[in-house]
């Protein structure tokens, strides 16, 4: 499985293991971002990516949606360990769970008029929406599984991608409960 | 200090009526309304703080200043490292949480050795950092340091106070994180206009904190598998760690060992907890442990380890490590669950409390043939060292253990010394052995030492140090001195880094790096310049005279040096990442491999 760190050809943490997807739920205290990062940095860990949110009833917690990969029983030591800090109210691995997950890009990418059409038919397969256009260029939003992304941008590539960004993967669990 | 004091702006701050009115209750105390720095002082006395120590500089002078009608007692260091560790002293003899009171910028910075000192042996301590004024945050104004920034991963938590009325809370929130569930280092950085201006907020009696979690009674059905592990069990260990002295779970482990009929073992730190002098404990385990203790472990088929979290010097080479054994986890921190080895029975909870539930489920192992093997190897491998050749801190370390050592707190620095001190000096009550474990923070011992008689001025108090260690913080000759502090200093004199060299020795072909100390003052001497009383040693035959002296010496702090024999190792010694059964018991012959473990 690619990470967000290989599709755009650097260094992957660690490409052997699949990507865990962690939801923490923490009080919007000044430095808990740093505190729960520092729980991974101490252990040379990558976080591959960050998403975070207010909660929608509550103004004081936010909610973290954070991917990364590793061997599971250092993940597992890990949650512990952010689950232990004073202002996370709860650190879970959903990896493995029925849950909604989704991630959305942007990706601007060179697109003169003779391989624009091309490009527009590869975006239709993946729903991918033309968000601006230039005579030279274009900006597609994509959205869906991260896998999918990947994908997309793989084929998207050879055209000559000039910018790309990635949300990092959000996640819901099914049903009525909180995540 | 380029900083001018904080002008008291009392007058102006009268005249706020709207203040005032929330603040009924502090003016009626003390007719005007406090500043910032008095909130945290009068927050300090209602948690019941009798001593906090520190040392002043610009951003914490309106700490100070409150401080300075308060009956709470300043003890003035004269390093930041020094009250860091006079706090942790104080608290690891207490049971209470020490105080300290630092400036911003190298003030605070100074504070962080002894932050990953309490971090790492779960002491609590609450470190109030002065820090720049709002407005200059992140300016890099004079005297600034990003303290919360630098300490995030030495702290249990800390708090930058940026609103005065947050104060009460925040205050609340750090005594009740540092000493419950697993106790640790709290850090509060306070701006000195957070200090200066008022702050009329009432008082906070509870906290609401929902991501803090801890766990008291292990779970029944967690406690009954535990029990059926114990009922098989016919050669049982029961491994003491802090958390057992941190929980005073003591007496109710004894009578579960004497139940169960099992050995008990404990760590560097687990001293106490179970008095050693008793006849099922073994001693300490581990890297320089009886190695009775070691070959208990070693053989054992269930190890349960009471408030221990299988640090590297207990467990050696992991993949050897009670392999075939039944391993039994009592915790409060779920994080150390799995963190090194997985465990059959992880039982969250206060280690006293774990304890007294699981009694009454437990009966007697089968167990005598095993205890029979422990007392052979017990008398076949008893602690020992050379009589000849000089004066051994072994020999200091045992008499003082006589002469009633086993009565005094012990608290030691980091070392060789340390070692010894924990082989031969025995511990027979609770909270009366302090040293630096998990961190091994040389510099430790002395301050400490100080901080523990201040919270126990009726019991003798012995700081056991090095003459490395020593040198780190012996500034504070001068704190103990003239505050009267009556504690007795062993200084094991070596005129090496001994722990260094011994690992030099063995490992290294003698080739010995940096471990010679050659400049080391005449202590004696040294002491006399603070008008600390101090007394020579160097020949066995003057041992007793000179620790009865000390003993018998109450006006203030005196000084023993004891210039002991200069290479000497100690012994057992399991090679770090050896696995136990590989433990040197005497002085080997031959060259050793260098050892693969970290340190």
């Amino acid at each position: 499985m690619n990470s967000l760190a290989n599709s755009l050809g650097t260094t992957a943490t660690n490409p052997s293991f699949p990507l865990h997807t962690i939801s923490v739920l923490v009080r919007n205290q000044p430095g808990v971002l740093v505190r729960v990062a520092l729980v991974f940095a101490r252990r040379g860990y990558n976080i591959e990516s960050l998403v975070v949110s207010g909660d929608p009833v509550n103004a004081n917690f936010s909610r973290m949606t954070i991917t990364c990969s590793g061997d599971p029983e250092t993940l597992e030591q890990i949650i512990k360990q952010v689950a232990k800090l004073v202002d996370v109210v709860h650190a879970i691995d959903h990896t493995g769970q029925s849950a909604v997950e989704t991630e959305i890009a942007l990706i601007k990418i060179k697109a003169n008029l003779d391989e624009r059409t091309v490009i527009l038919q590869t975006a239709e397969h993946y729903a991918a929406k033309v968000v601006d256009c230039s005579a030279s260029s274009l900006i597609l939003r994509v959205t869906g599984a991260s896998e999918k992304l990947d994908s997309f941008i793989s084929l998207l590539r050879p055209f000559g991608v000039v910018e790309l960004v990635r949300s990092g993967k959000v996640l819901m669990t099914r049903g009525p409960e909180a995540t | 200090m380029a900083n001018k004091t904080a002008k008291k702006t009392s007058n102006s701050r009268k005249n706020n009526h709207v203040a005032a009115k929330s603040a009924a209750a502090s003016v009626a105390v003390t007719g005007k309304i406090p500043t910032g720095g008095d909130k945290v002082v009068q927050c300090l006395e209602r948690e019941g703080v009798e001593a906090v120590f520190g040392l002043p500089g610009g951003a914490a002078i309106p700490l100070f200043d409150a401080l300075y009608e308060s009956k709470i007692r300043l003890i003035l260091t004269r390093h930041e490292q020094g009250a860091t560790h006079m706090a942790d002293g104080y608290a690891r003899a207490t049971g209470k949480p020490g105080v300290v009171v630092v400036t911003s910028g190298p003030g605070a910075t100074n504070t962080v050795t002894g932050l990953l000192t309490a971090l790492s042996d779960s002491v609590p301590i609450v470190v109030l950092c002065g820090q720049v004024i709002r407005p200059m945050l992140g300016k890099d104004g004079f005297q600034e340091a990003d303290v919360t920034g630098l300490t995030y991963a030495v702290v249990k938590h800390s708090f930058l106070v940026k609103d005065a009325s947050d104060i009460p809370r925040v205050m609340k929130e750090a005594f009740f994180i540092a000493s419950s569930g697993r106790p640790g280092p709290v850090l509060i950085d306070l701006p000195k206009d957070v200090l200066a201006g008022p702050c009329p907020a009432p008082f906070v009696d509870k906290v609401d904190l929902p991501g803090y979690h801890v766990p008291e009674h292990a779970e029944p059905g967690l406690l009954k598998q535990a029990a059926a592990f114990l009922a098989k069990a016919r050669r049982p260990v029961l491994l003491i760690g802090h958390g057992a002295v941190i929980s005073n779970a003591g007496k109710a482990i004894l009578k579960f060992a004497e139940k169960i009929k099992a050995p008990v073992v404990n760590t560097l730190l687990g001293k106490g907890a179970v008095p050693e002098d008793h006849e099922l404990h073994l001693g300490m385990l581990g890297m320089h442990g009886t190695a009775y203790a070691n070959k208990a472990v070693d053989t054992c088929d269930l190890i349960m380890s009471i408030g221990s979290r299988w640090d590297d010097r207990i467990t050696g080479k992991l993949s050897t490590f009670c392999k075939d054994a039944v391993k039994i986890h009592v915790d409060i921190d779920v994080a150390e669950f799995g963190k090194v080895l997985k465990p059959h029975v992880c039982l969250a909870g206060d280690a006293r409390l774990v304890i007294e539930d699981l009694l009454p489920m437990v009966g007697p192992c089968d167990s005598d043939a095993w205890l029979a093997q422990v007392e052979a190897w017990r008398t076949e491998f008893p602690l020992h060292y050379p009589k000849k050749g000089g004066l051994r801190a072994q020999h200091v370390l045992d008499r003082l253990d006589k002469l009633g050592g086993r009565d005094s707190i012990i608290v030691t620095d980091v070392g060789q010394h340390q070692m010894w001190a924990a082989q031969f000096l025995l511990t027979t009550k609770n909270h009366h052995w302090l040293s630096s474990g998990g961190a091994g923070t040389m510099g430790f011992g002395f301050p400490a030492a100080v901080g523990a008689k201040l919270g126990c001025p009726d019991k003798p108090v012995w700081a056991v140090v090095g003459d490395g260690g020593f040198q780190m913080t012996l500034s504070e000759l001068a704190t103990a001195a003239v505050n009267k502090i009556n504690v007795k200093i062993l200084v094991i004199n070596n005129h090496f880094l001994g722990m260094v060299r011994q690992w030099q020795e063995l490992f290294y072909e003698n080739r010995l790096s940096g471990t010679p100390l050659p400049g080391n003052p005449d202590f004696v001497k040294l002491a006399e310049a603070y008008n600390i009383q101090a007394f020579h040693l160097r020949r066995a035959a003057d041992v007793d005279r000179v620790l009865t002296a000390a003993m018998e010496y109450n006006d203030g702090p005196c000084l023993v040096e004891a210039e002991v024999v200069r290479e000497d190792n100690v012994f057992p010694m399991i090679p770090a990442g050896a696995s136990l059964a590989e433990m040197i018991i005497e002085p080997p012959k031959m060259a050793l491999e260098k050892p693969t473990g970290s340190t």
